[in-house]
């Protein structure tokens, strides 16, 4: 089936099976390998990537689901090589070990802080559950996110 | 993991959903936000041949005001249940449950008709609206019925729906009074190992309990002994009377009988305060 779906700004369209998950979609259909692939069954939070806007787990969604969407991925992130600035403060703040599910934590985090621009440590702590550190770096994950709300 | 292959086809009206699955039969599987039927599909255990795709179909996603009860589409997400101000306003306990499910990202795509519909025992949804006496309104090829929600639980993962029905809306009555949800888990987005959702007016009460049995329990014991005038510390030692729990990886049946009536006590003193 056809889907067309617009992500980080270009348009892309291709011939896909039905059972073509998002996150494939992103990665081999397109190419965008950024996001990643980790629990594979919507707990890791690895995959997550930005649909109209909001956080999603795209190893849970079919490419069919989002035909017509907006989708955001981390490459989407930096403008003219500048980096988003939750980009900016995870690289400052030391939010990043392995660096695996970095992109994913930048993609939930900056959604988050789009619901609620000023959130306490416990509102991001309780805002990431759904992404998790197998490095357990949630500490400097906290402050960087903290750090980003700030600017 | 990418699930077996479909074929898939999208509904723009609840009319039109229910005129394709009544098309595929029992082939078909109806898809919402899709974060409960996805992982199944990913895992083999449902293979549905046709996949009828009803996440766009808008006008089954409202909140209403429809005076003695909250009227919520079945399209509606759990991350616009959660912050609903009639929601919080009128059942509270329902959004604090919705609040509950998974994580945001899992909120911002999961429905509320979908989580009923599944009817998995250890969401917190269905038990959470069989403590509060909803109804949840079918649509089939004849018309819409009425389905209470205490009718609608029937064994594991199964529900009173028929093959060619969909839940259109969920009816929440005001119940008033004092809630409490209380949800024990190992991690943050676990499913409860035991749950319970209760709310307290007066000598009414709701009590139900998540991952207690096959299906989500209403504790109807702890409601009856509360009105007959017992103490909440003997009615809690009835929590796990209309409860078959099972044996897990998790918790053995005992200890979640165990679990249950320390639950259930600690949220009817929420409840009443």
């Amino acid at each position: 089936m056809k889907v067309s779906i617009t992500v980080n700004g270009e348009h892309t369209e291709h011939d896909v099976e039905p059972r073509t998950l998002l996150v494939h979609y992103i990665r081999e259909t397109i190419g965008l390998t950024g996001t990643n692939i980790g629990c594979d069954t919507s707990s890791c939070g690895a995959c997550t990537v930005h649909l109209n806007g909001e956080a999603v787990k795209s190893c849970t969604i079919l490419a069919a689901q989002a035909d017509g969407t907006q989708i955001v991925t981390i490459e989407g992130m930096s403008k003219n090589g500048v980096m988003h600035p939750m980009q900016q403060a995870f690289m400052e703040n030391h939010g990043l070990q392995c660096g695996f599910c970095t992109p994913g934590m930048v993609m939930a985090a900056v959604g988050l802080l789009n619901e609620n621009p000023n959130p306490t440590e416990d509102d991001i702590r309780l805002g990431l559950e759904g992404n998790l550190c197998r490095c357990t770096g949630y500490h400097n994950i906290v402050q960087s996110v903290l750090a980003a709300a700030k600017i | 993991m990418i699930p077996a292959q479909f074929d898939y086809q999208r509904a723009t009206s609840a009319a039109e959903a229910i005129s394709l699955i009544g098309q595929y039969g029992d082939e078909a599987k109806l898809l919402a936000g899709g974060h409960s039927l996805i992982p199944l599909m990913k895992l083999r255990l449902a293979q549905p041949s046709m996949l009828i795709d009803i996440g766009r179909i808008t006008d089954l996603s409202y909140i209403k005001d429809a005076g003695e009860h909250i009227a919520i589409g079945a399209l509606t997400r759990h991350m616009d249940v959660e912050k609903s101000e009639i929601v919080k306003q009128h059942v509270p306990l329902l959004a604090h449950a919705a609040s509950h499910v998974g994580d945001a990202q899992v909120r911002h795509r999961g429905t509320i008709g979908g989580s009923l519909a599944h009817a998995d025992s250890a969401s917190d949804l269905p038990a959470t609206t069989l403590a509060l006496g909803a109804t949840y309104v079918a649509q089939g090829p004849s018309g819409q019925r009425l389905i209470e929600a205490k009718d609608f639980y029937q064994g594991f993962l199964e529900s009173a729906l028929a093959a060619d029905e969909m839940l259109v809306e969920i009816r929440i009555p005001k119940v008033g009074g004092g809630w409490s949800f209380q949800k024990f888990n190992r991690r943050a987005q676990d499913w409860a190992i035991v749950g319970v959702a209760a709310w307290r007016n007066g000598n009414n009460s709701g009590v139900a309990l998540v991952n207690m049995g096959s299906t989500p329990i209403l504790a109807t014991s702890v409601s009856a002994a509360l009105a007959n005038g017992a103490s909440i510390a003997d009615a809690a030692e009835l929590a796990a009377n209309e409860a078959e729990p099972q044996s897990d990886l998790n918790a053995s049946s005992e200890y979640r009988t165990h679990l249950a009536k320390v639950l259930v006590r600690r949220a009817l003193e929420e409840a009443s305060n």
